[in-house]
């Protein structure tokens, strides 16, 4: 179990960690910054900067060593015969940041859509320039917060680190088996309600909100889709809409659980056009059978006038399957000790909450 | 020489002493400061080596009219100030 949390939020780095049985903000860093992804693994934490006004930043801290800046993403030069590229060369915000296996790899998923690899624990990033220069990547569209699409998940197969699925918003799942040296579009069966009919079920147009799988069980996947919940029992080749999703189908994250390929869990949201949870009672919703039934989890949380969204890196699960966290953009911030059945809130005000990650050993 | 002046914005990060510097451009020399100062180049500047869309730039008292080529002259004695433009909330 994990008894440490980062939370990234608009305005700060808060390490919220675990003492005698409650959650309590341990440290604060980068306070007025915000903080768009954040990794910790082992002793190193890796915090993600969007500065308004100066960019992207990257910042790494060692043990009790201080955080020092490491390089960020950067996009190569824009070659002259882009010129029909609709999205910028230029790093919008770094969105996400993955282990890449055994192999101690990262991977780093961004706005505008490019995808990063580090090879020395995040000092340096290189482009993965078979994705990035796909004809295909030229259909992509943003809806996530901009106009820039953005690599929303980074799936890496716990079995062999070389097949990785990537989710974006909006352009569907996207599949390599060698590492990333080729791709290919998955993601049959999804249907995107609010593209022109023609377009609704072509998987390109699918706005990913958030993948997840079950580590034991990696080719069992869950997705949080714009338009509903799916499910994919084959690495996301073939997806299935989850209708029994109550009280909505629409949000943001997904978390699975990490043995039991049956289970996982959703912060739902009134779709679409009314981004706030929905009768204003925050809840989450958890399936155990395979998204046949869903159930709503709502002990300890705001019932009354609660109008929190949680994004889709707002949500984490530990390794234990047992503790969850999720944050949300109003600041309100809770966690559970039992799956989800009884949730506590932290005695804070955050500021709107980007994204949570459990610190792993 | 021309005359390079920083936001004390910046000093939140990184030194970003003002000094003059070499240069008949804007990107000559702002790029005689990154010479000297590599971590401040992505701070002003952005993949392509444009100005950032939040940073703003003036030449002698002017907004710097180039703002991706950075081709703006610069005279000897002239000064250029690198600020942010005010946005978000």
């Amino acid at each position: 179990m994990s008894d440490r949390l980062y939370v990234g939020t608009r305005k700060g780095l808060f390490e919220i960690a675990r003492k005698r049985r409650a959650w309590d903000v341990a440290d604060v860093h980068f306070i007025g910054d915000p903080v768009t992804a954040v990794l910790a693994r082992g002793d190193a934490v890796l915090a993600a900067l969007d500065l308004g006004h100066f960019g992207a930043k990257l910042w790494r801290k060692d043990g009790n060593g201080p955080w020092r800046e490491v390089a960020v993403p950067a996009f190569p030069p824009k070659p002259e015969d882009a010129g029909d590229d609709p999205h910028p060369w230029t790093l919008g915000k770094v969105w996400n940041i993955t282990p890449g296996g055994a192999d101690g790899r990262l991977w780093a998923g961004t706005m505008p859509g490019g995808l990063f690899r580090s090879d020395d624990g995040g000092d340096t990033w290189s482009l993965v320039e078979s994705l990035w220069r796909m004809p295909e990547r030229l259909k992509w569209f943003g809806v996530a917060g901009g106009e820039q699409p953005g690599i929303s998940t980074v799936l890496v197969d716990p079995r062999d680190s070389a097949k990785i699925r990537v989710g974006v918003s909006c352009a569907g799942v996207w599949a390599t088996t060698d590492a990333g040296a080729s791709w290919r579009n998955i993601n049959k069966g999804m249907y995107n309600e609010y593209m022109p009919p023609e377009q609704r079920g072509d998987p390109i147009t699918q706005d990913i909100h958030q993948l997840a799988h079950c580590a034991a069980r990696p080719e069992v996947m869950w997705c949080q889709h714009h338009s509903a919940i799916y499910r994919s029992e084959d690495t996301g080749e073939n997806w299935r809409e989850l209708k029994a999703a109550r009280p909505s189908g629409f949000g943001f994250a997904v978390a699975a659980h990490p043995s039991d390929p049956k289970t996982a869990w959703f912060v739902p949201a009134t779709k679409d056009e009314r981004r706030i949870p929905v009768d204003g009672k925050v809840v989450v919703s958890r399936t155990r059978d395979g998204g046949k039934s869903f159930e709503v989890l709502s002990r300890g949380l705001p019932q009354r006038h609660a109008y929190d969204l949680t994004h889709r890196h707002a949500l984490a699960i530990d390794d234990s399957g047992e503790r969850l966290a999720f944050g949300s953009t109003s600041g309100g911030f809770w966690t559970s000790e039992d799956a989800g059945e009884q949730w506590a809130a932290l005695d804070a005000r955050l500021p709107p909450v980007s994204v949570v990650r459990y610190g792993v050993a | 020489m021309p005359k390079v002046v920083f936001t004390r914005q910046l000093e939140r990060f990184m030194a970003a002493p003002t000094v003059e510097v070499e240069g008949a451009t804007l990107g000559e020399a702002l790029g005689a400061v990154f010479a000297a100062n590599p971590a401040l180049r992505g701070y002003v500047l952005d993949d392509q080596g444009a100005l950032r869309r939040h940073v703003a730039v003036f030449v002698n008292g002017r907004p710097a009219a180039d703002r991706k080529g950075l081709s703006d002259p610069v005279g000897a004695d002239e000064e250029i100030y690198v600020f942010q433009a005010l946005s978000g909330g």
